[in-house]
């Protein structure tokens, strides 16, 4: 991948990087689906219900694409008081930067997009855009309980970007790297979920926070703000929103499974195993509890909600950073 | 300076959290409220009109359409005031069934309670759990009334039905069953730091308050008043059984939580006590001819939601000349606008579901 990048471009090139693209998007799309398919059925089962069963056998493996079929073929409506160029971009913006994040992730030691020197600030900044999107369309829609969720999303990504990089600073000085493969190989030994486990638990949490996940899914508390900021989306656009929002769990649990659970490298004994397939399982087991938080807690407050990110995990992360630095300076 | 202004939100009549067609419009100024009316009557069927119109017996079927959650309390409190009138006695079994039908019924209710308030609150499971449990005692009741919801089981002098064979030994079985699941909502939900932090010290009225606003049932039992018409006016046979009445000092919506849990545990005690001392012999005694003398009589319960009361003003015909309900939810619910006043906008589904409305009570 570096060499063809340094190389001169040409129409080979162009072919090859947009294949690449297409294939990268088949896989996460086929992930998308089948983490709605999942999170529906774990919840299910959990709720005592069956989850879907109907579309595509008895598990109901193509009931995700129906579902994003009949989004496809809804009416596109736009609200008369909305601001239209505004409401139509929006989804876009919340959407890009979601897939945009997922080059940097390397999934095994040679099956990586873009092996960049500043990988994991790439991902952090680039996940920071969506907020725009969402502000964006909670405020073209021209609605309250948009507006309302809009705000609150926002507030909340912000607050919560803050511990987030900050937990992770303490891996960053012991890898000495902000490079995703760099801190994987580091890991060899011991993952750093054990290494740094108070980085790991602010960074699970917020996390969570930043995809709005219960029990942080404040922006879109249907109980209060009815759908929070899409409220007023329906159709292919609304389906742009919840895909960034999946797709975005698929980009956070990617990222856990990189920095605390050692990527792609296996545990001592099962090398024989390839390294995509332990991934998608430290992978797999993250989405998992994402799904069971979800389906075991009740949501916290606004206000809460932000004195916990100012008062306990920004404190909490910077006395990790500064544990780290003194333990690195000692041993 | 940033010109800011008060935003008039308008919730319901269609909001997921409006527990019915419930409307509330409020003024917030940033996150708090500051000023909230409530808008009731979009369910208004007009049932005591209606019954002016009706023999007694005929409108026993719309009185399980206001409180929908828990229609046998509303069976009985007009069998209760028309057989005041007439000065009926009930035999025993029918008085047991009575007993028996309507403590499940509050178990009932308070189950949809808990569900719904914790799906207020965004915690979806424990809303199925409740329904899980709440789904046996449906099927009880529909064994015996052949209703899942409403279930037009009394008449004036006893039931419609008996109690079908093993009925009460599924009630028996019953019991223990849901003091299992009661304690894992425990673990799930009642130990939640998330849970309680959201509840406790939200909504708070004092003991004069919740008086002054004349609210009854658990909305009054979490200021520390100890006020149950089972225990200080006992009607039926509840003076029979050995319960207690929870109560909670603090009139949070956390104080509101621990007295419902408390009542279902009570209610299962009675449920015990009842099927142990379930009588043989009739189960009615209808009178042939339902022709309350002329006079006027007012007789009160307790409901699941507080003091649900029947006021029957007779001419001494076969219908009632004006009869009126005195129906919890409306009343509970008048203290929602100075609680919700100052309130931050995410409580407002808090309080609002602390209260426990239901509609079809509300808007009679």
């Amino acid at each position: 991948m570096h060499e063809l990048l340094m190389s001169p471009p040409s129409w080979l090139h162009a072919l090859i990087f947009f294949v690449a693209g297409a294939v990268l998007l088949a896989i996460v799309l086929g992930f998308v689906t089948y983490a709605i398919l999942a999170d529906r059925k774990v919840i299910g089962y959990m709720q005592l219900r069956i989850g879907p069963n109907r579309v595509g056998g008895r598990f109901g493996l193509l009931q995700t694409v129906a579902d994003v079929l009949k989004l496809l073929m809804k009416e596109d409506t736009i609200p008369e008081k909305a601001d239209k160029s505004l409401y139509v971009i929006a989804p876009a913006i919340a959407f890009i930067p979601a897939f945009a994040v997922l080059a940097v992730i390397p999934f095994s030691a040679h099956l990586q997009f873009a092996d960049i020197g500043v990988g994991l600030l790439y991902y952090m900044s680039v996940s920071g855009i969506t907020t725009i999107g969402i502000l964006t369309g909670s405020w073209a829609s021209n609605n309250k309980y948009a507006l309302i969720g809009g705000m609150r999303a926002v507030a909340q990504m912000i607050s919560y970007e803050i511990p987030l990089v900050m937990s992770v600073i303490g891996i960053i000085l012991m890898t000495g790297s902000l490079n995703l493969v760099d801190i994987v190989m580091e890991q060899q030994q011991l993952a750093f979920f054990i290494m740094q486990p108070l980085g790991f638990i602010i960074f699970i949490i917020s996390g969570i926070a930043e995809l709005s996940r219960t029990p942080f899914d404040l922006p879109e508390a249907e109980s209060e703000l009815v759908a929070g900021y899409h409220t007023e989306y329906s159709g292919f656009r609304w389906a742009f929103f919840m895909l960034s929002e999946y797709v975005y769990m698929f980009g956070m649990a990617a990222l856990t499974t990189v920095l605390f659970l050692g990527g792609w490298l296996p545990i001592p004994g099962l090398g024989f195993i390839p390294g995509v397939i332990w991934f998608s399982l430290k992978f797999m087991l993250v989405v998992f509890f994402l799904v069971w938080l979800r389906a075991t807690f009740p949501r916290l407050r606004a206000d809460q909600l932000m004195e916990f990110a100012w008062k306990v995990l920004l404190p909490a992360a910077l006395a990790n950073i500064f544990i780290t630095a003194i333990l690195k300076e000692l041993i | 300076m940033i010109r800011t202004e008060e935003m008039l939100l308008n919730v319901g009549p269609q909001h997921p959290s409006t527990h019915g067609v419930f409307r509330i419009v409020i003024k917030i100024d940033g996150e708090t409220i500051v000023e909230a009316k409530p808008v009731v009557g979009y369910l208004h069927r007009g049932t005591e009109k209606l019954a002016e119109d009706l023999e007694y017996t005929q409108i026993i079927p719309y009185t399980d359409r206001m409180d929908y959650l828990s229609a046998m309390t509303n069976n009985y409190v007009i069998c209760h005031a028309v057989e005041t009138m007439m000065g009926l006695a009930l035999p025993e079994r029918a008085e047991y069934l009575r007993v028996i039908v309507m403590e499940l019924g509050r178990i009932a209710s308070h189950l949809v309670w808990f569900g719904t308030y914790l799906l207020d609150i965004g915690a979806m499971s424990p809303f199925l759990y409740a329904f899980r449990e709440r789904e046996v005692i449906i099927n009880l009741l529909n064994e015996i009334s052949g209703g899942r919801l409403t279930f037009n089981y009394m008449r004036i002098g006893g039931v419609k039905w008996d109690a079908p064979e093993g009925w009460i030994d599924k009630v028996r079985e019953f019991i223990p069953y849901m003091r299992e699941q009661l304690s894992g909502y425990h673990d799930l939900v009642s130990g939640n730091e998330i849970f309680t932090t959201r509840v406790k010290g939200v909504g708070t009225y004092t003991k004069e308050d919740a008086l002054s606003y004349s609210l009854s049932g658990a909305n009054l039992r979490c200021t520390g008043v100890k006020w149950d018409l089972r225990k200080d006016e006992p009607y039926s046979i509840y003076d029979r059984f050995d319960f207690d009445v929870p109560v909670q000092q603090k009139g949070d919506a956390w104080s509101r939580y621990r007295c419902r849990m408390g009542e279902i545990e009570e209610s299962l005690k009675i449920l015990e006590q009842a099927v142990e001392q379930f009588p043989e012999g009739d189960f009615a005694k209808r009178p042939r001819v339902i022709k309350p003398p002329k006079g006027e009589t007012y007789v009160r319960i307790e409901s699941p939601r507080g003091e649900i009361g029947c006021y029957i003003a007779s001419e001494g015909k076969k219908e009632p000349y004006r009869l009126k309900f005195r129906r919890p939810s409306f009343y509970n619910l008048q203290i929602l606008p100075q609680l919700l006043k100052g309130a931050n906008m995410a409580n407002l589904v808090a309080i609002l579901g602390a209260i426990d409305i239901v509609l079809g009570e509300v808007d009679g």
